[in-house]
C-alpha cells in the first residue's frame, strides 16, 4: 500500500474525530493530530482502534506513544502490513 | 439568613411526553406511558410491562454531536441530557462561550440509580474477552454515576459544584434538596438539579426477581391497578430523567425570570432499617418525622399543604405511606389535602421517580390543576378508611393551588421531603 492510498483511508477515521470548529481541509500528513488538529486526547485510542479494524492490523502500548501527526501513522501502519 | 430560593425552569423526559408541553397535556389527559415490550417476554420477566420515552435520532442529534453519539448506549444519560438542557433554556440562561471563562454561579446535582449498564455490559463481554485494550474511550464517561452531571457541565460550561447523588428512588427529591440547601447558603447562584434513570431489563431484572412488580397484565397494560386501588399489587418499572433550574429569588427577579414555584425547605432523613424498617421497606415513624421536619423547616402549617404528590408505587404498602401522611400532618376524612400519584400514567421511574413527579407537581402548582390518578376504579378500603375519597381524583380537576408537598422513598429506608409554594 502507498502512503497516498494509506492516507485516503485514514482521513475519514480522522474527521470523525475533530472538534466542531476544526475543518476537515486541515487533514495533512504533517498534522499534529492533538496540537494542530485540536483532537482531545482521549479520542487518539478510538483512532488506533479504528484503524485496526480498517487495515486488520493490531497496534501494541509502545506503538501509540510514536502517534503524533499524520505521518507517524502512516508509518506505523505500513510497518505493522508488511511485517 | 437564608437566601430564598426558586424554581425558574423545567426539563422532563417521561414515558408519557418528552418536552413541558406534551408532558403537561399527557398527565392532563391521564395518558399512560406503559407498554409491553416482548423483550421481556423473551427474557422470561414476569413482568412483560414497562414504561420507557420515546427518543428520535432526530432528538439526540439535537443534544449531542456525532462524535458524542458513537457507540453510546447509556439510555439514562441521554434522557438526563435532554431534560437537563431542556430545563436550562426553558430558565432563558446562556450556555458559557467555548473560549470563554466558565459559570461560576452555576452547579450541578444531577443523581441516578445506576448509570449506563448498556455500556457496561458491553464493556464487560470485551474484558472477560481478555479484550480490554478495545473498550475505547467513552467507557467512563458513559458509565460513570456523575456521568449526566458531567456531560451536562461541559455542554453549558457550569463552574461552581457539580456532583451526583443516589439515594434509591429518593433520588430526584434529594437533588432538588442539595441544590436548594446550596443557594440558600449562598454558595450559587443556580442549580441545575434532577435525576434519570436507565431503561430495560438490566435495571429492572432486580425489581422483577424480588416480586415487586406487576405479572397479572403482561395482554393488558391499560388495565394495569393504578396506585392507590384496591387492586394494587405491584409496580411497572419505568424510566427517565427529571430536571429543574433552581435559582436564588434576587437573581431571578433581577432578571426577569419566570418563576414557577419558591422551594420553601424539605426533609431527608433514614428509618435506620430499624421499627419495622429495612432495605426495602420503610420505617413509618421515620417517614412521619421527615414530613414534619420538612414542614418545620419550611416554616409551614400542616393545615396550610393543599396537595400531596405521593410516591404511591401502585404496591400493597399504598395505604401504610397514606396513614403516615395521615399521622404526621394530623389530618384526615374530608381535611386531607388532595394527593395523586404519576406512577399510574409512567410507572416507578426508580431513580428518576422523585424529578419526573416533581415537575408534574411544579405544572400543576404553577398551572392550578390536579392530574387524575388514573386506573383506580376502586379505591383501596383502608385508604377510605382515613381520607375521604373525594381527596383522589380521577378525573382532572381545575384548583388553585398555593402550599404543596411532595415525598420520595427509597431502598435503604431514606427519605425525602419537600415543600413547594405559589408566588
Amino acid at each position: 500500500m502507498t502512503s497516498e492510498e494509506i492516507f485516503a483511508l485514514l482521513e475519514p477515521i480522522i474527521k470523525t474525530y475533530l472538534p466542531q470548529d476544526v475543518s476537515a481541509q486541515e487533514i495533512n500528513r504533517s498534522s499534529d493530530l492533538t496540537r494542530e488538529l485540536n483532537i482531545n486526547s482521549a479520542h487518539l485510542v478510538d483512532i488506533i482502534l479504528d484503524i485496526e479494524d480498517v487495515f486488520n492490523i493490531e497496534f501494541k502500548n509502545e506503538d501509540m506513544e510514536k502517534l503524533r501527526n499524520v505521518d507517524d501513522a502512516i508509518i506505523l501502519i505500513q510497518q505493522k502490513i508488511s511485517s | 439568613m437564608k437566601k430564598r430560593v426558586v424554581i425558574t425552569g423545567l426539563g422532563v423526559v417521561s414515558p408519557n411526553g418528552v418536552g413541558i408541553a406534551p408532558f403537561s397535556d399527557a398527565i392532563k389527559n391521564g395518558v399512560s406511558g406503559i407498554r409491553f415490550f416482548s423483550e421481556l417476554r423473551d427474557l422470561n420477566f414476569s413482568c412483560q410491562l414497562g414504561a420507557m420515552p420515546e427518543i428520535s435520532d432526530e432528538k439526540k442529534r439535537a443534544y449531542l454531536s456525532d462524535l458524542q453519539l458513537r457507540n453510546f448506549l447509556s439510555s439514562g444519560i441521554l434522557y438526563g441530557i435532554i431534560a437537563g438542557m431542556d430545563a436550562f433554556k426553558d430558565a432563558n440562561l446562556e450556555i458559557a462561550k467555548m473560549d470563554e471563562a466558565p459559570f461560576w454561579d452555576m452547579g450541578i446535582v444531577f443523581g441516578s440509580g445506576t448509570s449506563g449498564v448498556e455500556k457496561f455490559r458491553e464493556a464487560i463481554y470485551k474484558i472477560d474477552d481478555k479484550n480490554v485494550r478495545r473498550l475505547g474511550s467513552n467507557s467512563v464517561a458513559q458509565t460513570m454515576t456523575s456521568g449526566v452531571s458531567a456531560y451536562l457541565a461541559g455542554i453549558i460550561g457550569a463552574g461552581n459544584w457539580v456532583t451526583a447523588n443516589s439515594s434509591a428512588c429518593a433520588t430526584g427529591t434529594e437533588a432538588l434538596l442539595m441544590g436548594y440547601e446550596h443557594i440558600a447558603q449562598g454558595k450559587a447562584t443556580y442549580m441545575l438539579c434532577g435525576s434519570t434513570s436507565d431503561s430495560g431489563p438490566y435495571i429492572w431484572g432486580g425489581f422483577d426477581a424480588i416480586k415487586v412488580t406487576n405479572y397479572k397484565h403482561n395482554n393488558s397494560p391499560q388495565n394495569v391497578e393504578g396506585p392507590m386501588s384496591q387492586g394494587a399489587s405491584g409496580f411497572v418499572p419505568g424510566s427517565g430523567a427529571g430536571a429543574y433550574i433552581l435559582e436564588s429569588l434576587d437573581n431571578a427577579e433581577q432578571r426577569g425570570a419566570k418563576i414557577y414555584a419558591e422551594i420553601l425547605g424539605g426533609a431527608l432523613n433514614t428509618g435506620g432499617q430499624r421499627l419495622g424498617g429495612s432495605m426495602t421497606a420503610p420505617n413509618s415513624t421515620a417517614i412521619q418525622n421527615c414530613i414534619q421536619n420538612a414542614l418545620t423547616d419550611s416554616n409551614v402549617d400542616a393545615s396550610e399543604i393543599d396537595y400531596i404528590n405521593g410516591h404511591l408505587t401502585a404496591t400493597t404498602k399504598d395505604p401504610d405511606e397514606i396513614e403516615n401522611w395521615s399521622l404526621a400532618l394530623n389530618r384526615n376524612g374530608d381535611d386531607f389535602p388532595y394527593i395523586n400519584s404519576l406512577k399510574g400514567m409512567v410507572g416507578h421511574c426508580l431513580a428518576a421517580s422523585g424529578s419526573i413527579e416533581i415537575v408534574s407537581s411544579i405544572l400543576q402548582l404553577n398551572e392550578g390543576f390536579i392530574f387524575p390518578n388514573v386506573n383506580c376504579d376502586v379505591l383501596h378500603p383502608k385508604i377510605t378508611a382515613i381520607i375521604s375519597p373525594e381527596k383522589i381524583s380521577m378525573k382532572l380537576r381545575k384548583t388553585s393551588l398555593q402550599t404543596i408537598a411532595k415525598a420520595s422513598f427509597g431502598f435503604g429506608d431514606v427519605n425525602a421531603c419537600a415543600i413547594f409554594k405559589k408566588i
